[in-house]
């Protein structure tokens, strides 16, 4: 069937069907770290989903109006989009290969991070203190299963954070911690931009309503 | 005493003696027999000294080819299951009538038919599909191996970690008794208060971790590892289904895993997403995990599409008829498969504006399907076909699909689908498409691709036999459903009273019957054909005169798949290199660099069925040590920078050599 193909190659000129040098298909771990996004973002669509239909569901629970304290929501906000603002500072270090800078912008980025779960578990607390835990309405369920997902991603983001400046540490900025710093500059920023929605769909259109 | 009690709950949880079947006999005789075979497999294994193959070559092995033979192995291991549940509940319907309370009781034949569903599904079409695309992916692009070698090995080993808790379940504690969507408000922890819900949760949340990322791992290789020269609408069929598929899988599988988890969290937490009560809404969950589980459907039939369309274009030794038509057709059906998920619940009562639309959409995908099913016919139209295995199954499929499609735009409009709602109609409609289309196709590609997975052909008449056996035991099992379904009998009930009816299940178990003689000979197909290899033996790569690249390689190829990267300037590839004379290349070989076998996934997959386990039946410790375990070994595993090794090119020139002499002697 093939008995053509075992026959000897025969002529100089450069064959046809296949390449004499080895071929470097392009690296695909950043498209398959935004595809993981992109999955990430339907988890929290759905979640927004649920929060759209069951978020005024209060069954004679406390509602978002008489729970949400707005002033420190919005220091938490400016902590997470402060945080994006400090990773893109890491970033230029990077780029310019200057380790050190990059180490300390890291770091400063990790404890804003780590300061808005701070606040978001604060602010958990109290709520399940007063009474208005995630089992007293299905608004209170799609609301701590919301901001919970999110903030869950936030720390998975700081154990990653810290793993990276290890490995910065340790094995400098190689190609490979290049990229791992660039996914997780996405990540980091994707995280912000959920944050934003939730913000507005659940803090500030709660207090409106 | 109080902290021993404690102590003992924090370890154990709810895991006690009582959750061991000692009192049930049919599931003791099957653990014994299942313990019994376990034992003969490890003692053989250990006799013949095979562990440290085992582990070097295929546990931690992350070839792509590799991997998709295992997939493939543990699809068929986990068909021999699901069918037998199938059985199971064909035999007690068949016996089940006014006195006769037949062999299973209610509490078990619910456990059965959840257990059939959920087995099929995830653990039987998922794997066999997931593994065909594996293994022929790279093969027909050009390339080495996947985008993500290390994830694919991961991806594995957490879909075959979800299928080992859904076997636990059988001997430990029991399987969920609310069938295979497990909707609420029966699956709620109010009334499904035991472990069978929660194996269901978190065997699907393992295994679908492995489904995402085998999902993205395969966008990523086709997207950027095609061979130079290999434009989309240059790529062969199968692999286009395949990215189509990937993307459906990329987009739906979170939806899955979002619904999964609101409803452990209303079992677990007591939050009130899906309850009866404090604005709960369980019909948020019945559209979630529908549109994640329509997609599911397209997921697993594009793939069979286009094993069915490289097929028959070999076959008939022609370029497939309407190639453009067929690439536009995969995508509109993958787009509109997202448009139709409310058509399983017409009865929802959502309107007649809404189920109206739904009904639409539903009604359009046939036409895409319709324009394939006349691209493979046209194929076949003046073509020199030669009916061999593979095309025997395809046109097995195109007799029964296009049946079953039909019975799917019956059940599209919504009026008639208020009558046959949940009835034995729906179950012989959504069978009819999952067996004439997703398992033939599967079928068809495992006799297809076989000679290139380990160099020599199935066997011929063992492959007839199970052929026909399964395509007439299928029209005995299901036509009998349709026309109870048309009566009205409702699905899942495992005791009926009217004796008019018994004749019809009698039918259906003779088809099933059948079936289990066409799964008996396609092992006995297995067997022989192993027994005969040298004279099944295929030495040319290409036993099927075959049109893409995955046949201008060796068979079985060797690891690096290819010596050199080929070029692609026409769709059918290597029809166009047999047709201009390609010589293959005999020296210059140049080092090849691979990714190196890895444990790490393995070991995290393995660590998160624990978790799993241990949180099924709240043994909160085990489960915080599993899952910090889980983490470090992530963690560790970031730490290994060094991934990669070289073959160097006197180990080509060396391989690729004994091929030259192999076709030299053959010819």
């Amino acid at each position: 069937m093939s008995s053509e193909s075992a026959s000897p190659a025969d002529g100089a000129e450069a064959p046809r069907y296949y390449s004499l040098h080895e071929h470097h298909p392009e690296n695909g771990t950043l498209l398959g770290f935004w595809l993981y996004l992109m999955s990430d973002c339907l988890v929290f669509a759905c979640l927004f989903a649920v929060y759209a239909v069951l978020g005024r569901n209060y069954a004679g629970g406390p509602t978002g109006r008489e729970l949400f304290d707005l002033p420190v929501v919005a220091v938490n906000t400016s902590l997470l989009l402060l945080s994006s603002i400090t990773y893109g500072f890491v970033m230029l270090h990077v780029q310019a290969k200057r380790l050190v800078p990059a180490l300390v912008w890291l770091g400063i980025t990790g404890l804003l991070g780590a300061g808005f779960i701070y606040l978001e578990m604060r602010e958990f607390a109290h709520f399940i203190g007063n009474g208005a835990g995630p089992q007293r309405s299905a608004f209170l369920s799609a609301f701590f299963t919301l901001v919970g997902t999110h903030g869950l991603h936030v720390t998975f983001g700081i154990i990653w954070l810290v793993t990276l400046m290890v490995q910065l540490v340790t094995h400098g900025l190689t190609p490979a911690n290049e990229r791992r710093l660039m996914c997780l500059s996405m990540f980091w920023h994707f995280l912000d931009v959920v944050w934003i929605g939730v913000f507005t769909v659940v803090y500030l259109m709660g207090v409106l309503t | 005493m109080l902290n021993h009690t404690s102590l003992t709950t924090l370890l154990l949880g709810r895991l006690t003696w009582d959750a061991l079947p000692l009192h049930e006999p049919i599931i003791l005789y099957t653990f014994v027999g299942v313990a019994a075979g376990g034992i003969a497999i490890f003692g053989a294994i250990t006799y013949h000294r095979l562990w440290g193959i085992l582990w070097r070559d295929w546990i931690t092995s992350i070839d792509h080819k590799r991997i998709g033979i295992m997939y493939i192995i543990l699809g068929l291991i986990m068909l021999l299951r699901g069918f037998s549940d199938a059985l199971m509940m064909r035999a007690q319907q068949a016996v089940a009538f006014g006195d006769s309370a037949g062999f299973l009781p209610p509490h078990h034949y619910d456990q059965v038919f959840t257990a059939h569903g959920v087995i099929m599904i995830f653990f039987v079409a998922m794997p066999l599909v997931t593994g065909l695309m594996n293994f022929v992916v790279p093969l027909q692009i050009g390339a080495r191996d996947v985008a993500f070698p290390f994830l694919n090995n991961f991806s594995f080993w957490m879909t075959a970690c979800g299928a080992v808790l859904v076997m636990m379940s059988l001997f430990v504690g029991e399987f969920a008794r609310t069938g295979w969507l497990a909707l609420p408000p029966l699956s709620g922890i109010k009334f499904s208060p035991d472990v069978g819900v929660d194996y269901y949760i978190w065997s699907l949340q393992i295994a679908g971790v492995g489904t995402l990322l085998s999902g993205i791992n395969l966008i990523a290789t086709i997207v950027k590892m095609r061979a130079p020269g290999m434009t989309l609408m240059k790529m062969p069929i199968f692999t286009w289904t395949a990215l189509c598929t990937n993307v459906l899988i990329v987009a739906a599988f979170p939806v899955l895993t979002a619904v999964l988890a609101l409803l452990s969290l209303d079992r677990y937490v007591g939050t009130n997403f899906f309850t009866n009560e404090l604005g709960g809404n369980a019909m948020m969950y019945v559209n979630l995990i529908w549109i994640w589980g329509h997609p599911e459907v397209y997921i697993l039939i594009l793939p069979a599409f286009g094993v069915f369309s490289e097929i028959v274009s070999t076959f008939c030794g022609k370029r497939l008829f309407g190639y453009a038509s067929m690439v536009y057709a995969t995508v509109v059906i993958t787009i509109l498969s997202y448009l139709v998920w409310l058509h399983h619940f017409f009865t929802m009562g959502s309107g007649a504006s809404v189920n109206s639309f739904f009904g639409i959409t539903t009604m359009i995908i046939s036409i895409p399907t319709g324009a394939k099913i006349f691209n493979w016919l046209f194929t076949m139209y003046r073509g020199r076909i030669r009916f061999e295995l593979p095309m025997l199954w395809t046109m097995g499929f195109m007799f029964t699909f296009t049946i079953g499609g039909m019975t799917g735009v019956l059940l599209a409009v919504p009026p008639a689908d208020f009558a046959l709602h949940n009835s034995l109609f729906l179950v012989a409609h959504f069978h009819n498409v999952i067996i004439g289309g997703v398992l033939f196709g599967m079928l068809a590609g495992i006799n297809y691709w076989f000679p290139k997975a380990f160099g020599f052909k199935l066997d011929a008449f063992w492959g007839k036999c199970s052929f026909w056996l399964w395509l007439s035991g299928f029209w005995f099992a299901f036509m009998p459903l349709y026309v109870l379904g048309l009566m009205g009998v409702t699905r899942r009930l495992s005791h009926f009273d009217d004796p008019s009816l018994q004749i019809w299940f009698e039918i259906a178990a003779f088809g099933a019957a059948l079936i289990f003689l066409g799964i008996l000979c396609f092992i006995i197909q297995l067997v022989v054909s192993f027994l005969h290899r040298e004279e099944l033996r295929d030495v040319t790569g290409d036993p099927w005169d075959g049109r893409t690249l995955e046949w201008s390689t060796a068979s079985p190829p060797p690891v690096y798949n290819f010596a050199f990267t080929p070029i692609v300037h026409d769709n059918d590839t290597w029809a166009d290199m047999k047709k201009n004379h390609y010589a293959r290349p005999q020296a210059g070989f140049i080092p090849i660099h691979l990714p190196k076998n890895t444990a790490a996934g393995f070991v995290i997959a393995t660590l998160s069925a624990i978790c799993g386990f241990a949180v099924i039946w709240h043994m909160w410790l085990p489960a915080a040590a599993a899952f910090a375990a889980m983490l470090v070994a992530v963690i560790v595993h970031t730490f290994n920078y060094d991934r990669d090794t070289h073959l160097s090119a006197d180990e080509v020139r060396k391989i690729e050599g004994s091929r030259t002499a192999l076709l030299a002697g053959h010819v």
